[in-house]
């Protein structure tokens, strides 16, 4: 089976702060890390692969610095790595991104595709789904369990108050949830290895016959963020130890007060 | 000139934190309570290739150098200095003796297995009365020409992992009468494939100790114990010189680790100071604590330092005994300094047993005495300055 899993770089947020002048992250000094759920993606491979045989390969779209994140991945036992960079692609929303990975992942070729379920930067569970639409082929997202049966890979769903135990043939794609596996450490001598190994990077012009340079990068992306700002803190509120009618005079008196009715 | 670590060393290093970090640091405190090694945290070191950096792929090690070795010992140190000289041990001597002095087929036999996880190794020179005074052993080995094989008579002591080791690299004299010249080297079995003790090897209790109480150490007996010719380590006689150069090779893991218990030290008594409120002020802002820390961090990257060359001239493959001996010595005494400048930075909270600068401080104190006491880092550094 040929394992593509779709990783991102991103900043430890445990380590990130805001700037409150611009509302913007402070990226300067703070480690990247391989995106949680894409790790767990990663784990969820190694494993499917100890099982059913083939290969696992990753893919990270990102600034030439990402090289870091898909050595850590060959470290890991990942068997060969592609990097998706140039200026082109820069300020590529999730819809854009996802049209540049779903390029490369046409040339490079897959019977399953694992992306995370979402970054922790970014939040938007998108990018995945997009890939799957891109490409044509089924996909189940929040994947926390992967069994392979014969030619099927039965998949446990997380939803809010259940879980659906799904069966789907490949080609498709699963987007992968934290739980779904406990990422190992790069080997020692994985780490070694990683680095006599070569890396596929691709740029605009390697991927440009499957790419419509209105619909990538910040031009291309449909998505604008107007403006961020870091949650307002709260003070402490008021509380009334009342009955219920002497709460909703005093809840009605408040509200007459700051003139909201 | 160039201070910047490669690429893939500061990606091991990396490794090597998250490692400390996740799996050693969460059990130090019991296992130094308890004063036994968690042998899954020893099996998972082995998995992820800490117990082989150093060595050949060839032979199942993960083909690094001494400075990924030094990085490793650094980072494990910091959370815990039993982890330390658990890997050093097995690394820097039992495995290097027989790399550096073992036939192909020794190290297809007895190296192999040592680096690609599935055995532990230990190392036994000293003796009750033979410390320091390394060439004063007294355990024999008598060739038995009927059976080509030697007799093991004699007792090491300090044993470092012998508790629950499978090889050990024994010193023995096999001529009495010519001095350091009459001592040779024996790959010992010390357990059989199926963990069965070889007969006439006995290996007492953990030693009680002051600090490393997690570590094994123990007394090793050999009571007529019979090893193949085979086993021995280049020609009898050469054993001194194997020990000697094992040793050098030692004292860049234990100058690491000694970097790392000072950094480990200094990093928490950095978190304690910033929190700690006296005087209606974190302690963090009076300036004596500040002066405090910075003395503190530069002696332990001028520490660092001394042992990331000592671990690049070995690297080099040049004549690295002199630096590895001033790395070890400077390394040695500034984790003493510092684990006792970083207790008392914490003061009471920092001598209690809940908080791990008080293990720190009690670990720091062996790393001037193993692989050769500070006294005999002089006897090194000096004698390569053309004295006499």
């Amino acid at each position: 089976m040929k394992i593509v899993v779709c990783i991102k770089q991103v900043p430890d947020t445990n380590e990130v702060k805001l700037d409150p002048k611009t509302n913007r992250l402070i990226r300067d000094g703070v480690p990247s890390i391989i995106n949680h759920d894409d790790k767990s993606g990663i784990e969820a491979a190694l494993q499917l692969r100890e099982k059913v045989g083939g290969t696992v390969t990753v893919v990270c779209m990102g600034p030439p610095q990402a090289d870091v994140a898909l050595r850590e991945a060959l470290a890991m036992g990942c068997d060969d790595a592609y990097l998706l960079s140039a200026r082109e692609f820069g300020g590529s929303d999730t819809c854009a991104t996802a049209i540049i990975i779903s390029t490369a992942l046409k040339k490079i070729g897959y019977d399953l595709v694992i992306t995370g379920r979402q970054a922790i930067d970014g939040d938007t569970a998108q990018v995945g789904p997009q890939i799957a639409e891109n490409l044509g082929i089924p996909q189940i997202s929040y994947a926390e369990e992967i069994e392979p049966n014969g030619d099927v890979l039965t998949v446990r769903r997380q939803y809010e108050d259940r879980h659906h135990m799904i069966d789907i043939k490949t080609p498709c794609l699963l987007t992968a949830l934290q739980e779904l596996a406990e990422p190992r450490y790069m080997h020692a001598g994985g780490i070694i290895d990683a680095y006599d190994k070569d890396i596929t990077v691709w740029g605009f012009d390697d991927l440009k016959d499957g790419l419509n340079p209105d619909h990538i990068g910040l031009n291309g992306s449909p998505t604008k963020v107007v403006t961020s700002f870091g949650k307002m803190a709260k003070g402490a509120g008021t509380k009334l130890d009342v009955s219920p009618d002497e709460a909703v005079a005093a809840i009605i008196a408040k509200m007459e007060e700051r003139h909201i009715i | 000139m160039d201070f910047k670590l490669s690429k893939t060393h500061l990606l091991q290093q990396e490794m090597y934190r998250r490692f400390a970090e996740n799996e050693v640091k969460p059990l130090a405190e019991e296992m130094d309570e308890t004063e036994v090694y968690s042998m899954e945290l020893l099996a998972k070191m082995h998995k992820y290739g800490l117990m082989g950096i150093p060595y050949s792929k060839e032979y199942g090690g993960v083909g690094g150098d001494y400075l990924s070795y030094a990085l490793c010992m650094e980072e494990v140190s910091k959370m815990d200095g039993s982890t330390g000289i658990t890997i050093s041990v097995h690394t820097s001597l039992c495995c290097s003796c027989i790399d550096s002095f073992g036939t192909e087929e020794q190290k297809q036999k007895f190296l192999r297995p040592l680096i690609d996880g599935s055995k532990t190794g230990c190392y036994g020179l000293t003796e009750p009365n033979a410390g320091s005074d390394a060439a004063g052993q007294q355990t024999q080995a008598v060739y038995d020409e009927a059976t080509d094989e030697y007799i093991i008579n004699g007792g090491k002591i300090f044993t470092t992992n012998s508790g629950f080791a499978d090889t050990c690299v024994v010193f023995a004299l096999t001529d009495k009468t010519a001095g350091t010249r009459g001592i040779s080297a024996f790959v010992v079995p010390l357990k059989d494939d199926d963990g069965n003790r070889t007969p006439g090897v006995t290996v007492s209790d953990n030693i009680k100790r002051m600090g490393i109480r997690a570590a094994s150490n123990c007394e090793v007996s050999y009571e007529n114990v019979r090893v193949p010719a085979a086993n021995r380590l280049g020609k009898e006689g050469q054993g001194f010189k194997i020990a000697m150069k094992a040793l050098d090779g030692g004292r860049i893991g234990i100058a690491a680790q000694s970097v790392g218990l000072a950094q480990g030290a200094l990093n928490e008594a950095v978190e304690y100071v910033k929190e700690r409120k006296q005087f209606g002020r974190p302690i963090a802002a009076f300036q004596t604590t500040q002066f405090k820390l910075a003395d503190m961090q530069t002696k332990i990257d001028a520490a660092r330092l001394l042992t990331w060359r000592a671990a690049c001239i070995k690297d080099a493959g040049e004549n690295y005994g002199p630096a590895a001996a001033m790395a070890k010595l400077f390394a040695s005494d500034v984790a003493n300094q510092v684990c006792r400048e970083a207790v008392q930075l914490m003061g009471g909270y920092g001598y209690c047993r809940e908080y791990p600068v008080e293990r720190a401080l009690r670990d720091a104190k062996i790393t001037e005495i193993y692989e050769g006491t500070s006294e005999v880092m002089k006897m090194v550094i000096s004698g390569s300055m053309k004295l006499k």
